[in-house]
C-alpha cells in the first residue's frame, strides 16, 4: 500500500523529533558532571535548545495524525520500537571528546538541513526550521571550536578526539538515507533533496578536521535501522530513564 | 461583568508594559519584543507572542503572567497565542530594552545587520560594568539560553553578554 502524504509528514516529524529528543536526553545526562562549569552550563542550554525543537516538531506531528496525541505522549508513551532517531544520538556519552564529537557531526548535517527545510512547501516546517537555524548555527560553531581544539590541543586531546570519530563515523551513514518517507515529501516540496546537505556536511567537517588536525575516517560500512525503529542496545536504557515518570504515573502533570 | 466598552489596545499595551521577562526582570515583554500583537474582537483579547529561543522556559511564563496581568485587571476573556513565524531576532528588542539590560550589567547584543558573530568572529562586547572593549569570552552558553558569559580584562568582573540572534 502506497504512503500518503499525510502519514509521511506524520513520520517526518517523529523522526526530526525523536533525533532532537533523544540527542537533548543524553546531553542532559551531562548535567552535573561537565568538565567544568560552563561546559556544563553550555550542554546543558544545548540540551534545551534541542528539546525545544523536539516539542514543536512532536506537537506538529500529533497535529498531522489526528488522533490528538500530545507532544508528551508522543514522547513518554511510545515504546522503543516506534522512535525513530537515528543510532547516532542514542549512544552512551562517552568522555568529553566523545560527546562532543557526536555533537559536532549532529549539527554539521543538522544546520544544512534546516536551512533547506526553511524553503519547505510546508509552511509549519518552514517556521520551526527558521527559528532552529539560528540555535543550530551558534551550537555548530561551538562544536567546530572544540574539535578543533580537541584536535590541535594535547597529545591527549588529540587521540580522545580522533578514537571519538572512528568509533562514530560507523552511524553518520544513517543521516543521509532516505525512503519512501522522503520520496513522498520531496515530490511535494515539503523535504529536500539530501545530496547537497551530505555535500555541505562533507565540506565542513573537512574543513574543521583539516584544521583540527584530525584525520577523516574512511567510509565503510554503515550502521542502520534507528529509522525503522530497530535501536542498540543503548536505547532501552535511555527510555526506562527518560520515560520513567510517565510510566510509573500516567499523566502526571506538575 | 467587565467594562468592556472603556477597553482600548492602548490600555492593555499599557498593562502589558508590566510583564517583564521572568529571568531579566527589568525589561519588559514588548521591550524584548516577544509580544508581537495585540488584537481585540467581541470583548476577547487575543495576545501574539514569539519565543527568544525555541526551548526558553521562560516562555511558559510569560504566557502565565501575560493571562495573569489581564485578569488582575478584570479582563478575563484573554487567548495568547504564539507564532514561530517570523522568527524572533534579537534586533527586536527596543533601544530602550538595550539600555536597561546595560544598566542591569548585561551587555546588549549588536546589530545582526553589522556583526561579525553570524559569521562566526566574535564581537567586540564593551563591559557593561566599566565600558572597556577589552574583554573575553568565558563560554559560549551563560545562565540562561540568550546569554554567552564574558569576563573583562580591565575590571576583572566577569558579566553576561545577550548573544546576537
Ligand atoms: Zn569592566
Amino acid at each position: 500500500m502506497k504512503m500518503t502524504q499525510q502519514e509521511a509528514l506524520f513520520q517526518y516529524c517523529l523522526r526530526r523529533g525523536d533525533d532532537n529528543l533523544i540527542l537533548s536526553h543524553r546531553l542532559s545526562e551531562w548535567c552535573g558532571h561537565g568538565p567544568q562549569l560552563e561546559e556544563d552550563i553550555a550542554l546543558t542550554n544545548r540540551a534545551l535548545d534541542l528539546i525545544g525543537q523536539a516539542r514543536n516538531y512532536l506537537q506538529y506531528a500529533g497535529e498531522v495524525e489526528g488522533k490528538g496525541r500530545s507532544e508528551d505522549d508522543l514522547a513518554y508513551m511510545r515504546k522503543e520500537r516506534d522512535f525513530v532517531n537515528v543510532k547516532l544520538v542514542e549512544l552512551h556519552n562517552g568522555d568529553y571528546a566523545y560527546t562532543m564529537a557526536r555533537n559536532f557531526l549532529y549539527d554539521a548535517w543538522h544546520l544544512p538541513l534546516q536551512q533547506a527545510l526553511m524553503k519547505s512547501a510546508d509552511t509549519q516546517l518552514a517556521a520551526i526550521a527558521g527559528k532552529a537555524v539560528k540555535e543550530v548555527t551558534y551550537q555548530l560553531k561551538t562544536s567546530a571550536d572544540w574539535m578543533i581544539r580537541f584536535g590541535d590541543g594535547t597529545e591527549e586531546s588529540h587521540q580522545r578526539a580522533q578514537t571519538a570519530l572512528h568509533a562514530l563515523w560507523t552511524y553518520t551513514g544513517e543521516l543521509f538515507t532516505t525512503d519512501e518517507v522522503e520520496a513522498v515529501l520531496q515530490k511535494a516540496g515539503i523535504v529536500p533533496d539530501m545530496a547537497p546537505i551530505k555535500a555541505a556536511f562533507d565540506a565542513k567537517v573537512d574543513a574543521v578536521l583539516a584544521e583540527a588536525t584530525l584525520k577523516r575516517p574512511a567510509d565503510g560500512f554503515m550502521m542502520s535501522g534507528g529509522r525503522q525503529g530497530k535501536h542498540s542496545e543503548h536505547m532501552g536504557f535511555l527510555l526506562a530513564e527518560m520515560q520513567y515518570l510517565q510510566r510509573a504515573y500516567p499523566g502526571a502533570t506538575w | 461583568m467587565n467594562s468592556a466598552p472603556a477597553l482600548t489596545r492602548q490600555h492593555i499595551l499599557d498593562l502589558l508594559e508590566n510583564v517583564k521577562d521572568p529571568e531579566v526582570p527589568v525589561i519588559s515583554v514588548r521591550e524584548l519584543g516577544v509580544l508581537r500583537d495585540v488584537e481585540m474582537s467581541d470583548g476577547k483579547v487575543f495576545v501574539t507572542i514569539t519565543p527568544t529561543y525555541t526551548g526558553c522556559p521562560a516562555m511558559d511564563t510569560m504566557r502565565e503572567d501575560i493571562v495573569k496581568e489581564l485578569h488582575n485587571a478584570g479582563i478575563m476573556d484573554v487567548e495568547v497565542k504564539q507564532i514561530l513565524s517570523p522568527s524572533w531576532t534579537t534586533d527586536w528588542i527596543s533601544d530602550a530594552g538595550k539600555a536597561k539590560l546595560k544598566a542591569y550589567g548585561i551587555a546588549p547584543p549588536e546589530k545582526t545587520a553589522d556583526i561579525r558573530a553570524l559569521k562566526g568572529e566574535l564581537p567586540v562586547v564593551p563591559c557593561p560594568q566599566c565600558g572597556s572593549k577589552d574583554t573575553v569570552m568565558v563560554s559560549a552558553f551563560g545562565s540562561t539560553a540568550c546569554k554567552a558569559l564574558w569576563k573583562c580584562n580591565t575590571c576583572l568582573e566577569p558579566f553576561d553578554q545577550f548573544k546576537c540572534l
